[in-house]
């Protein structure tokens, strides 16, 4: 199978859906050729379908989501970039008070069939305003949509069936996978909201991470097989809507748990996911849920310090280590 | 004002219109009082001929973005008092089946894309609308209606900036009645006549007395037919004055506005003028006008009795449509 990366198959899941269905246009800043984005994700849209489906936009980010919440009220399918999540503060009102709650306000007169995509995640000494993990905002405002592939193959997928989704989904990748190569198949495919991806089988211990630190995990995991120990790699893909009864299935089989995310560790998804656990799965944990995330601190600059505040897989195996204990 | 060119129809309608807003909104003030409805109110009272005369001058199927202040531009634009009633008091028969209140009204039906309550934040969804017209090619306008408090926002500068970058056929119209929730305008910008802000953006900017329905009427035609050509969006200041506090549970007192200078308003309510004109003219005799009073608070109290008679929604409600859609199994 043809091996692209995550930049290639969001740019191919894009162009896809803009051929099959007129109604998908896009909106951002910086996202015309020759340019084609900070990332280059968009390079090539505005070439094949011109400026009015591919627009250049001001550095406006309410602007942005709230014109991408217009249209899709009345029922185009506007799939707006913000350049880096971080800038999602000046968007906020337009994401959470009105594309989240405009269908619930209004008694369902409206669906916002709207996504926006946006980039997150440290690693390349962006610092404290370019580097952030912010989906802990967004899942916890009812309404949304939150979803956070990890390999070419589910950003395809994924980005896919958000843009057919009804509802507002906020498409978040990570900036450290976007030169990652994964295998994608030609043709057309979806991968559903709402489903889990066991990334890797194993016996001994649930690792549930997402983004790029199911890389890390995968990492990990490999190196603990070389002790003997079998780590399960489980992949939420979509944060919400979640599929906890995959995840729950993981956990009955190994009866322990490290949540691994690059979201600071204090009121992060880690801790819903933690919560939800210990309801439906308690009686199958054989020791307390570990999380592994970035310090509760900004993102510091220097690169020592940049991978000191990070998750590694040094203490990713620490964790198993302690779960396992 | 200037009647030339309208028809009476129209010139009626105008009339009647202003009539119903305003007793819609002082039955809604008394039932407040009453304490048999509640939440956040925000009344029109007042500003009748700003709506007026801006949706008269629309198409059918034109399309209308409001704020807080909402219910005259719902009203003006052909929406229904029974479901607007309904929704004050909570019913399942409301226009949002009693998940949105006053703030958040919307006939999509209707081309009103909603109230909202938020300040500034109808701007930009406005845009989003402009850009699906416009992507379309139907020539519909979009008019965004919002205050002098709102032109302050960031929001405000994000939507008219990209409206006057894109060309987006969309009219603004800048409700400004002197005070944004408690602050006098003064107070709040240095600059006194707020349609100048239009230069910043490139855009045709100007100012219209706001209690004068027929000349709201014809700065509003002058500017939905350069939207409507493809020209682009303009800014429309109407000058206008609200008669209560910010939210009707506010007393005007609060404001600290002089008497001498509500008083000085009250000369030019816009319903009180557009009557004179409408009897010189001859086109509203006594008969008619005692009619129309009577029509509009008849459909007032129908409204009234359509929404107690309606049931109230199932608790329970109140956990659907937070999504169109969810995967089988998954809970919120």
């Amino acid at each position: 199978m043809r091996q692209i990366s995550v930049r290639d198959a969001v740019n191919e899941a894009l162009a896809e859906e803009m051929r099959r269905d007129d109604r998908v246009f896009l909106l951002g800043e910086d996202i015309t050729d020759p340019w084609g984005g900070t990332f280059g994700v968009t390079r090539g849209l505005s070439t094949e379908f011109g400026a009015e489906r591919v627009r250049e936009t001001p550095i406006s980010e309410a602007a942005i989501v709230g014109c991408a919440v217009g249209a899709a009220m009345i029922g185009m399918r506007p799939v707006a970039e913000l350049m880096f999540n971080d800038f999602i503060g000046i968007a906020m009102d337009q994401l959470a008070n009105q594309a989240a709650k405009l269908r619930y306000m209004t008694g369902g007169q409206v669906n916002l069939p709207l996504v926006v995509r946006t980039s997150a995640g440290a690693g390349r000494a962006a610092a404290s305003q370019h580097s952030q993990s912010l989906e802990g905002w967004l899942v916890h405002v009812p309404g949304l949509k939150v979803v956070m592939p990890s390999t070419p193959y589910d950003a395809k997928g994924l980005l896919r069936s958000a843009i057919r989704d009804p509802d507002p989904v906020v498409f978040i990748e990570h900036k450290m996978t976007y030169n990652l190569k994964g295998p994608v198949p030609e043709g057309e495919y979806e991968v559903p909201l709402g489903v889990a991806d066991v990334k890797r089988d194993g016996r001994d211990v649930t690792v549930i991470a997402y983004s790029f630190q199911v890389h890390r995990a995968l990492v990990a995991a490999e190196r603990l097989a070389r002790e003997g120990v079998e780590v399960e790699v489980v992949d939420p893909r979509t944060l919400y809507p979640l599929d906890l009864a995959t995840i729950v299935e993981s956990v009955r089989k190994t009866g322990r748990v490290v949540i691994v995310h690059e979201a600071v560790e204090r009121g992060g998804f880690g801790a819903e996911l933690a919560a939800q656990l210990a309801a439906e799965a308690f009686d199958y944990l054989d020791s307390p849920i570990a999380r592994v995330a970035t310090a509760n601190t900004p993102i510091p600059f220097a690169p020592v310090m940049e991978s000191y505040v990070l998750p590694t897989e040094e203490r990713i195996m620490a964790a198993v280590g302690k779960v396992m204990d | 004002m200037d009647t030339s060119g309208l028809d009476e129809t129209k010139l009626i309608w105008m009339y009647r219109t202003m009539l119903a807003i305003r007793g819609f909104e002082v039955r809604i003030r008394e039932l407040f009082t009453e304490g048999r409805i509640g939440g956040l109110l925000h009344s029109y009272e007042g500003e009748e001929a700003v709506a007026t005369g801006v949706c008269a001058a629309l198409r059918p199927d034109d399309l209308i973005v409001s704020t807080h202040r909402g219910h005259g531009h719902l009203i003006a634009k052909g929406g229904s008092l029974d479901r607007m009633m309904a929704e004050l008091f909570a019913r399942e028969t409301g226009y949002c089946r009693a998940k949105g209140g006053s703030a958040h009204m919307v006939d999509v039906s209707l081309g009103i894309l909603g109230a909202n309550g938020i300040v500034g934040a109808g701007l930009p969804i406005a845009t989003g609308a402009g850009t699906a017209v416009k992507l379309r090619r139907t020539g519909q306008v979009v008019v965004c209606f919002f205050g002098d408090g709102a032109s302050n926002t960031g929001a405000f500068h994000e939507a008219v900036n990209l409206a006057s970058v894109w060309t987006l056929p969309i009219v603004f119209v800048c409700e400004n009645n002197l005070y944004a929730q408690f602050v006098r305008q003064e107070l709040h910008s240095k600059l006194a006549d707020l349609h100048q802000r239009s230069v910043g953006y490139a855009m045709p900017g100007c100012m219209v007395d706001g209690n004068d329905v027929l000349a709201v009427y014809e700065v509003t035609t002058a500017a939905v037919a350069r939207a409507r050509a493809g020209e682009g969006p303009s800014l429309i200041e109407a000058k206008t004055y609200r008669y209560t506090g910010h939210a009707i549970s506010n007393p005007a007192s609060a404001l600290g506005r002089s008497v001498e200078e509500v008083e000085a308003w009250k000369k030019r309510d816009p319903i009180e003028r557009m009557a004179r004109l409408l009897s010189q003219q001859g086109v509203l005799t006594p008969e008619l006008d005692e009619r129309l009073h009577a029509e509009i608070d008849q459909a007032v109290e129908a409204s009234i009795a359509f929404a107690e008679a309606s049931p109230h929604p199932r608790p329970e409600e109140a956990l659907e449509d937070v999504y169109a859609s969810l995967p089988e199994g998954a809970r919120l």
